[in-house]
């Protein structure tokens, strides 16, 4: 009841924000709000039972990633009038409607799926099933310890893969960002 | 415990808010962010499978001896939570170019507006 009651409140919090990311006008407060999100998701996380890849989701998302988003709004100090430039309305609404369909498409597919997921968790009790939930759940798979084990035994390649992918990340931010002193650019000859 | 269609409802709504921010705004870096927002819905769903796959495989392990079910439930279970490990990496390398695109396109047409960025429409 309780973990109910923390989940709803956390949900209402994400989606609150998660419009607010996309309808604020100023990038600054869209990035605030996006944080928003990402902490009480990191709160979802950890009602899951996810601890690790709760404190992740603080340290990289939002400590992170975000800081490097507020660094870039706040580098290019774009002028009042390139903040909110308005849409379309046919882009608002339009959009607002072909989303809001695909929403409820998604909902009334997961929930049919739903159907027998719920059948099969009733098969828990049926005389079929021998081995008792209890004895599997004795360990904590979600711990710490276990994600890393799995990580850097049965997954090592693809762990090793994405320093690569990092590093060219790295190499790729450095040079498309970096100054060019010879080629002037495109509007500064005008 | 909370049931797991909650969770999957709660991530596609997400996801749809992203669409949805994605398709309305104009300006890169809010459409960057609506893309993060996408990748955590994405996220969010793959952990509370992961966490669900005790109740999800217990029909399928039940020809297994029961250490072999436990581990075989464990690697389901922290195979998801690497998934999102891996997602969460990649969403670190493609925000970092991709704001060093958008810094380079600033400085190209002293705009983030992507209805400036025509230059591959002919």
């Amino acid at each position: 009841m309780l973990s109910l009651i923390i989940f709803f409140l956390l949900a209402v919090m994400v989606v609150v924000a998660a419009i607010l990311v996309v309808t604020s006008k100023n990038p600054v407060a869209s990035a605030l709000f996006l944080i928003l999100v990402m902490c009480c998701l990191a709160g979802l996380f950890v009602l899951l039972g996810a601890i690790f890849l709760a404190a992740l989701q603080v340290i990289v998302y939002a400590g992170a990633i975000m800081v490097l988003f507020l660094f870039v709004i706040m580098l290019l100090n774009l002028r009042r009038d390139e903040f909110g430039q308005d849409s379309l309305a046919i882009q608002k609404y339009l959009g607002f409607i072909l989303v809001a369909a695909f929403l409820v498409q998604g909902i009334v597919i997961v929930s049919w799926a739903m159907k027998d997921y719920s059948v099969s968790i009733k098969a828990e009790t049926q005389p079929g099933v021998s081995i008792p939930l209890d004895t599997l759940a004795a360990t904590d798979y979600n711990s710490a310890q276990s994600v890393a084990g799995t990580l850097f035994t049965r997954y090592a390649y693809p762990f090793e893969v994405t320093s690569v992918l990092l590093l060219a990340a790295i190499v790729g931010a450095v040079v498309i960002a970096r100054r060019r002193p010879f080629a002037e650019p495109e509007s500064r000859e005008k | 415990m909370v049931p797991l269609g909650y969770f999957i409802v709660l991530s596609a709504i997400l996801f749809c808010i992203g669409v949805w921010g994605v398709l309305r705004s104009r300006n890169a870096i809010v459409i960057f962010m609506a893309i993060e927002l996408m990748l955590n819905a994405v996220n969010l769903s793959l952990i509370a499978f992961s966490s669900n796959m005790k109740h999800i495989l217990v029909r399928f392990v039940q020809s297994m001896a029961p250490q072999d079910a436990a581990n075989a439930i464990g690697t389901a279970t922290s195979s998801g939570q690497v998934f999102v490990f891996l997602v969460m990496t990649v969403a670190a390398a493609e925000a970092a170019v991709g704001l060093a695109i958008i810094i380079y396109v600033y400085r190209m047409k002293d705009s983030v507006n992507v209805d400036d960025v025509n230059i591959m429409k002919w």
